[in-house]
């Protein structure tokens, strides 16, 4: 088989380095890069992301790659944001006011719940490793990059906003903190949000990462 | 309750690993990336990477060590030690870290720590505190590696570091590190009980129980640990293993 080419958009936010480094271990040949042409002819994209949603939003559009995102998603190819990365695939983002995202998944961006559903006060950031849940009606990740990847298996979280679409049906898998459901894994046709860490995620994430690859 | 982290703490000096009781007295291990790497494979949730002379010398010399550990292990890497500015938190993101800790230069200049939360995240934030006992449930802070006292009280501290944008708190108990006596539990719950960031308890850990006491009485969300894992009297599977009989969430894994 040929190896798939993936470009990892390089917009100066966080740590390019275990994302290449997880695709690479998958078979992949992978680019970090900024240039549009670059991504464009990529078999693969993956828009990673760590930090705030407007700064990353201004970091990407300063190098005119939210243009670029939007078309490598019209273009059918596949493309994964993974953590801020998810949440800019969004309409818009309520961290630090109101931000526009790219709009690639109708539904917006907004701050965790404050208290668990018994009433605690939550932890914010979330972060650890939680198990993934498949919503209701679900019943297993079958053509998702979630296809291998069993019931009880972890995956890491870091995040204080949650990515929320509008339409049920673009939640691929959820994650439960303090009792609420929290969206893990979305998807609407070629594009793919994910809120915690493949390339963070043990042999569990790399399955997921391998799975992309493959879709 | 969210799973509670087990974490493995390398402090590094120059190329190598080594250990210290409360934070002196250093005594070379080995080569840091083999005992990740073997910590990798037991199912540790993190790694810490604390560069124990960096603030001393006025340089961190972690990043060849992030980056060979990223070939081969995949779960969030941590790094302190010398981080005194925004360029240097740039620099180990970019060798492969996903937090970084800071301690000395936030002392100095707690502003590091807001700019560091806005340019990165909160949660890449993570504010590392090094606390000495010096009354009934009062602890000063101290820095470079528990060599400077600061005169700040360590409840204050974390409070400000927190409204400040830290995302997180590495807190060690300088009387407890490298004793193997438990953890300081009321220092560790002083903290949670203050603050609605995550906590990583650090120093004491002696035997896997120690952690059930360190989650359960004081509400520890992640526990770091270093020499029970380094001259193997645990294993991370036996401490997971421990942690779950008792009721503690700990992540689902498969040892291979």
């Amino acid at each position: 088989m040929k190896k798939p080419n993936v470009a990892v958009i390089d917009y100066g936010m966080g740590n390019l380095q275990s994302v290449r480094r997880g695709l690479e271990h998958c078979g992949a040949i992978v680019t970090v890069t900024s240039d549009p042409d670059v991504i464009l002819s990529a078999s693969r994209v993956l828009l990673p992301g760590v930090g705030a949603f407007q700064g990353g939003m201004t970091e990407l559009c300063l190098r005119g790659l939210d243009k670029v995102v939007k078309e490598v998603a019209a273009y059918g190819t596949p493309l994964m944001g993974i953590c801020l990365g998810m949440q800019m695939l969004l309409d818009e983002s309520e961290e630090f006011g109101k931000t526009a995202g790219l709009g690639l998944i109708s539904g917006r961006v907004t701050p965790l719940p404050l208290t668990t559903i018994t009433g605690q006060i939550q932890k914010i950031p979330h972060i650890g490793w939680n198990e993934l849940e498949l919503p209701k009606g679900r019943k297993n990740g079958k053509g998702t990059i979630l296809e291998d990847i069993k019931s009880g298996d972890a995956v890491y979280f870091v995040h204080s906003f949650m990515a929320a679409p509008t339409n049920y049906d673009d939640r691929t898998a959820d994650v439960i903190y303090g009792g609420n459901l929290v969206p893990a894994v979305i998807g609407h046709e070629n594009v793919i949000g994910c809120q915690f860490h493949p390339e963070k995620s043990g042999e569990v994430g790399l399955k997921i990462l391998n799975r992309f690859l493959r879709l | 309750m969210a799973n509670i982290r087990i974490i493995s703490r390398l402090d590094i000096k120059g190329s190598n690993l080594i250990k210290g009781i409360h934070l002196e007295g250093l005594r070379v291990i080995g080569l840091p990336n083999e005992y990740a790497l073997r910590y990798y494979l037991q199912g540790v949730d993190e790694l810490i990477y604390m560069d124990c002379v960096a603030s001393l010398y006025g340089r961190n010399q972690l990043g060849a060590i992030i980056s060979a550990a990223t070939q081969d292990i995949f779960v969030p890497l941590t790094v302190g030690g010398g981080i005194r500015s925004v360029d240097d938190a740039m620099q180990a993101l970019r060798a492969g870290a996903d937090k970084i800790a800071v301690n000395t230069a936030a002392i100095s200049n707690p502003q590091l720590i807001t700019d560091i939360a806005r340019r990165f995240g909160s949660q890449c934030m993570v504010l590392s505190v090094e606390a000495k006992q010096v009354g009934l449930n009062q602890w000063e802070v101290f820095t470079d590696n528990g060599r400077e006292r600061t005169g700040l009280d360590v409840i204050a501290w974390v409070k400000r570091g927190v409204a400040m944008g830290a995302g997180e708190v590495l807190l060690t108990s300088i009387d407890r590190e490298g004793t193997r006596k438990g953890f300081d539990l009321s220092l560790v719950s002083a903290i949670t009980s203050e603050v609605s960031v995550p906590v990583i308890a650090s120093g004491g850990m002696g035997k896997p129980n120690d952690l059930i006491d360190v989650v359960e009485q004081s509400g520890a969300d992640a526990v770091a640990m270093a020499d029970i894992l380094h001259y193997s009297r645990a294993t991370v599977g036996d401490i997971r293993q421990v942690a779950k009989l008792a009721g503690i969430g700990v992540r689902a894994f498969e040892e291979t």
